[in-house]
C-alpha cells in the first residue's frame, strides 16, 4: 500500500532515487518481459553447454541466426502490428508466396534485381490492402489477415502446384556466400539483411513520429486520435511494414532453400506471433521492442537446437516447449498489467 | 485586467449556434463568449447542451448554424485537430492519454522536437520537465504515465494542453475522480494559468468547486441560454433554480422527512446483515459491519479509503479473506455477485459505464438484466412483462427518455443511474448497495436518487449508502461509518452530525502514520 501512498504524491526526486529504479524496472510491463527473455537465453545456453559435449562454440550461436534470420524479419514485422494491438496471421502465406513469386520470376528469366523489387512491392501491397480493409471497413484484424492468408496461400497454388527449384547464380550465392567472423565462425548474407532490419525498425519504432504512434495506438487508440495523432494511416502503414517484413523474409527464405514451393512456411506466422509476444511483447499492444522481438526468435532457435543435441526426443518436442514457453510469458505479462492497473 | 469586457475583448465569441440532431435540439441560438485570463465555468443539468457545445467548441461537431469568432477572426472547425490548432486545448473527464508511454511522451506527442529528423529524446525531456515545473509538479518526466494517480495524469493531460500554446483550455469535469488534496492542486495550476492569460473553461457538478474557482458562469437549460453571470453576482440558490428551471424544494423536503421518520423508527432494530471482521488483503482492513433491515448506513471517507472495497466485499464482487458474515442469522459466504443476489444482496457499482450499464443494450434490456439472470436462462421473462416492467419503472423513477426501447448509451448521465437502479431494484433485494450512485449526474437527478433511497428505506430495505458527497450521506443515513486508510474508524448514529464532524471524524488521527504500514 505504501506504493499507492507514493503514486498519489508528487514523489520527490530523492524518494526515487536509484533504490526504486532497479525496482521500477523489474517490476515495469515495459522492460520486465524482455529481461526474463535474456535471462532465459542466457541459462539455457548455460545450461546446454554444461548438458552437450560442443555446444559452448561461437558457430552454435551464429547458426541461430543463420537458419532464423528469415524468422528475425518476420516477428520485425509482427513487432510493428502487434504494438498497435492488432495482428498479421497472412505472414507466413507471404513468405511462401514471395517465394514463389521468385523462383517463379527467375525462371522467365527476370534478372535478381527486379525480382526482388516486384516481390517487395507484392507482399507490401498485400499489406496495404489488409491495412484499408482493417481502417476503412473496421474489420478486425485477425478476420481481414485470415483472409489474406487464404488469399496468398491459394496465389502459391495459381503460380505453381509444383515446387520451382531456383538456379539464378545471385541468389545461389547468396545462399552459399559464408562470412567469416574468425576461426571457423562464419555467418551468412541473409543474417546482416536481418539484423540490417532488425536496427531499422529499432530506429523508426524509437526516433520517428511514426515509431511512438504505433506504441500509442496500443496504449489507445481513442486517446491517440484525441491526442491528434495520425491513427489511420498509422494503422494501415503497419500493415504495409509488415507485409513488406514478410516480402523480405520470403526472399531470405528463398535465399535459404533455393525453392518455391506452395507447401512451405505453414503455421510460420505462429512462430513469428510466438517469438514476439517471448520477446516480451504485449499481445494487447503498447509495450515492446523490437530487440525483444529478435531474442524471442532466437530463444526459439535454441530450443530447436537443444532438442537436435539431446538426440533422443523427436523434434515435435520444440512445439511442446514453445508452448509450455508462451503460456509462461502471457502468464507473466498478465501478472505484470495487473500490478499496474 | 480590465474591467469593461466587450465581445471585442472576448477570446472565444460565439452568437447564435444552433446543433440540431435528428429529432433532438441540442443547442438553440446559444450565445457564449470567454475572455482572457478568466475562469469561466458552464452550468446546466445533464443534457442541458453542455457537452455539446464543448464539442463544437473542440471541433468535434460542427454547428447547425451560427457563427464563432477566435481573438476576432471567424473560425468553423471540423475536426479536432482544426480547433487544436487555432489554440483550443481540452482535458477530457477521463484521462485520454498513453498509460504506456512516458510523461514526457505524454506531453509532446505529436509535437516532439526532432533533430535532423530524428526524435530527440532529450530535448523531449528537457521541454517537459520545464513544462512540468511551470505547473509545480515533481515528476520524473520518464516515468510511464501508467504509474502515476489519476490526478497526476489529469495534470499530466494539462501540461500537454499548455504547450499546445492553449489560448483557450476547457477542463470537462476534471474533479470527478479527485480527493480533496488533489483538486487544491489542480486549482493551483488553473490559477497559474488564468495568470499567464489562458482562457479555462472549467466545467464542473460541485456548485462548491465552480464558486471557488470561476469567475464567470454560462448557465444552460434544455439547450437554451439561461444567461451569464459573474459568479460573485448570483447566489448558489438562484444559480440551481437557474439550472433546473424550478423551485429547489426537493431537498429540503427530504431532510425535513429525514428528521421525522428518525423519529419515527430509525431503523426496525432487526439486524438483515452483519459482518465480523470481515477483511481482504491489500484492500480494506477487518471491519465489523451491520446493517438493519430498513436502515441506511453511510459509508464517508476520502478517495481510496475502502469505501468501494467494502460495498465489492459485502456485494460478493470481491471474496473477503478473514471474516464471516450472517444474514438473518445465518452465515454466509459471500463469495460471488450471484451468491449475495441470492440472498437479496444488489450491488451498483460506482463505475456506471464499465461495470453497471450495458451501452448498446435498451433501457428495457438493462432493467430486465439482472432478474433475467437471477431467473435462469431457461426461464424467460415474456417480452410483454419485460416491458410492462421496464415501462413501470421508467415512470417510477422518471426516466428520461420515457421509451423502454432507447438504447441507454444515448442516456444522459442520471437517467444511466437510475435505469441502473431499475435494474437492481427489480430484483426485489433486501440489501440495495449504492456506490457514489449520485455521482457525475445533474442535481435533479440527485435529488430524485436520494429520495428514492428514502422511501425505499421506509419500505424496509436496508441501504448501503456511498458517496463523496458528505451532505448526502448525512442526509440520508440513519448510522455513518467512517472510512480511513482502508480502515473503518468509527460508525457513529447520526444524529445532529454535522459535516464539519464528519469531515473531524475522517482527518482524526491522521498522523498515525505507523498504522498505513501496517495494511502495507
Amino acid at each position: 500500500m505504501s506504493n499507492t501512498v507514493m503514486e498519489r504524491l508528487p514523489a520527490n526526486a530523492a524518494t526515487r532515487g536509484t533504490l526504486s529504479a532497479g525496482r521500477r524496472i523489474i517490476t515495469s510491463p515495459k522492460y520486465a518481459p524482455v529481461l526474463v527473455t535474456l535471462g532465459l537465453f542466457i541459462a539455457m545456453f548455460v545450461s546446454g553447454g554444461v548438458r552437450y559435449d560442443n555446444f559452448w562454440s561461437p558457430q552454435v550461436l551464429l547458426n541461430l541466426f543463420v537458419d532464423n534470420a528469415y524468422l528475425i524479419v518476420l516477428a520485425v514485422g509482427m513487432t510493428f502490428v502487434i504494438l498497435t494491438g492488432g495482428i498479421d496471421l497472412s505472414v507466413g502465406s507471404v513468405i511462401a508466396l514471395s517465394a514463389m513469386i521468385c523462383a517463379k520470376l527467375l525462371e522467365a528469366g527476370v534478372p535478381a534485381a527486379g525480382v526482388i523489387a516486384v516481390t517487395l512491392v507484392a507482399t507490401s501491397l498485400l499489406g496495404l490492402g489488409m491495412g484499408l480493409m482493417i481502417h476503412v471497413f473496421k474489420v478486425q484484424p485477425f478476420i481481414a489477415t485470415l483472409a489474406g492468408m487464404f488469399l496468398a496461400r491459394g496465389l502459391c497454388y495459381v503460380i505453381s502446384e509444383a515446387s520451382i527449384s531456383i538456379n539464378d547464380p545471385f541468389f545461389v550465392s547468396m545462399a552459399s556466400t559464408r562470412i567469416p567472423l574468425g576461426g571457423s565462425a562464419s555467418i551468412t548474407i541473409s543474417v546482416i539483411i536481418a539484423l540490417l532490419v532488425v536496427a531499422i525498425a529499432f530506429y523508426v519504432l524509437h526516433y520517428s513520429r511514426f515509431g511512438r504512434t504505433v506504441y500509442a495506438l496500443g496504449g489507445s487508440e481513442q486517446s491517440g486520435t484525441l491526442m491528434g495523432l495520425p491513427v489511420g494511416r498509422t494503422k494501415v502503414l503497419v500493415y504495409v511494414v509488415s507485409g513488406l517484413c514478410s516480402g523480405i523474409s520470403g526472399v531470405l527464405y528463398s535465399f535459404y532453400t533455393l525453392s518455391g514451393y506452395s507447401l512451405t512456411a505453414v503455421g510460420t506466422e505462429l512462430d513469428a506471433i510466438a517469438a514476439v509476444v517471448i520477446g516480451g511483447t504485449l499481445l494487447t499492444g503498447g509495450y515492446g521492442f523490437v530487440l525483444g522481438s529478435a531474442l524471442g526468435v532466437l530463444v526459439l532457435g535454441l530450443i530447436q537446437t537443444m532438442i537436435s543435441y539431446e538426440g533422443t526426443l523427436s523434434s515435435w518436442w520444440t512445439r511442446i516447449f514453445i508452448g509450455g514457453l508462451l503460456l509462461v510469458f502471457i502468464v507473466l505479462q498478465k501478472v505484470l498489467t495487473r500490478r499496474r492497473n | 485586467m480590465t474591467q469593461v469586457l466587450s465581445p471585442v475583448d472576448a477570446v472565444v465569441d460565439i452568437v447564435g449556434v444552433t446543433m440540431e440532431f435528428p429529432g433532438v435540439m441540442a443547442l438553440d441560438c446559444v450565445d457564449f463568449r470567454m475572455y482572457p485570463g478568466e475562469v469561466h465555468s458552464l452550468m446546466g443539468e445533464n443534457g442541458a447542451g453542455k457537452s455539446t457545445l464543448i464539442k463544437v467548441l473542440t471541433g468535434v461537431y460542427s454547428a447547425t448554424a451560427g457563427d464563432m469568432h477566435l481573438a476576432g477572426s471567424k473560425v468553423s472547425f471540423s475536426t479536432p485537430a482544426q480547433a487544436q490548432d487555432a489554440g483550443i486545448s481540452t482535458v477530457y473527464q477521463e484521462v485520454n492519454l498513453l498509460p504506456n508511454l512516458s510523461v514526457a511522451e505524454n506531453i509532446m506527442l505529436g509535437r516532439e522536437p526532432r533533430r535532423f529528423g530524428s526524435l530527440d529524446w532529450r530535448a523531449m525531456r528537457r521541454r517537459a520537465a520545464e513544462l512540468l515545473e511551470g505547473l509545480n509538479l515533481d515528476i520524473d518526466p520518464g516515468s510511464l504515465l501508467g504509474s502515476h494517480s489519476i490526478a497526476i495524469q489529469q495534470l499530466v493531460a494539462i501540461a500537454r494542453a499548455v504547450d499546445v500554446n492553449a489560448t483557450v483550455l476547457i477542463l470537462d469535469e476534471p474533479t470527478s475522480s479527485l480527493d480533496t488534496d488533489e483538486v487544491a492542486e489542480l486549482f493551483r495550476v488553473i490559477r497559474t494559468l488564468k495568470e499567464q492569460g489562458c482562457a479555462i473553461l472549467f466545467v464542473s457538478h460541485f456548485l462548491d468547486q465552480v464558486y471557488e474557482i470561476a469567475d464567470r458562469l454560462t448557465i444552460l437549460r434544455n439547450g437554451r441560454l439561461v444567461g451569464e453571470y459573474r459568479t460573485e453576482e448570483i447566489l448558489k440558490i438562484d444559480l440551481v433554480q437557474k439550472m433546473i428551471g424550478k423551485e429547489m424544494a426537493s431537498f429540503s423536503e427530504l431532510e425535513q422527512r429525514h428528521r421525522e421518520s428518525e423519529e419515527e423508527i430509525a431503523g426496525t432494530g432487526i439486524p438483515f446483515l452483519e459482518a465480523k471482521g470481515l477483511g481482504r488483503r491489500g484492500a480494506i482492513r477487518p471491519v465489523d459491519f451491520s446493517i438493519d433491515e430498513g436502515e441506511v448506513v453511510g459509508l464517508a471517507g476520502l478517495l481510496g479509503s475502502g469505501r468501494t472495497e467494502i460495498a465489492r466485499l459485502l456485494g460478493g464482487i470481491d471474496r473477503a479473506d478473514s471474516g464471516t458474515s450472517e444474514v438473518n442469522g445465518k452465515a454466509v459466504k459471500l463469495t460471488s455477485p450471484r451468491k449475495a443476489l441470492s440472498k437479496r444482496i444488489a450491488f451498483a457499482s460506482e463505475d456506471r459505464r464499465g461495470e453497471g450499464i450495458v451501452g448498446d443494450l435498451s433501457v428495457r434490456d438493462n432493467i430486465a438484466l439482472a432478474l433475467q439472470i437471477e431467473r435462469g436462462w431457461y426461464r424467460p421473462i415474456a417480452p410483454k412483462r419485460v416491458t410492462e416492467l421496464a415501462q413501470h419503472y421508467i415512470d417510477a423513477l422518471n426516466i428520461r427518455p420515457a421509451d423502454p426501447h432507447a438504447l441507454v448509451r444515448n442516456l444522459s448521465g442520471g437517467n444511466q443511474q437510475k435505469v441502473l437502479l431499475a435494474r437492481w431494484l427489480a430484483v426485489a433485494p433486501r440489501l440495495l448497495i449504492l456506490d457514489e450512485p449520485t455521482r457525475g449526474i445533474d442535481i435533479g437527478a440527485k435529488a430524485e436518487i436520494q429520495k428514492l433511497v428514502f422511501n425505499l428505506a421506509e419500505n424496509g430495505m436496508s441501504v448501503l449508502y456511498i458517496s463523496a458527497e458528505l451532505e448526502e450521506v448525512l442526509r440520508l443515513s440513519h448510522r455513518v461509518g467512517v472510512m480511513r486508510d482502508r480502515h473503518m474508524v468509527s460508525m457513529v448514529e447520526n444524529d445532529s452530525l454535522s459535516v464539519e464532524d464528519l469531515l473531524a471524524l475522517i482527518a482524526e488521527g491522521s498522523e498515525d502514520e505507523d498504522e498505513k504500514d501496517v495494511v502495507a
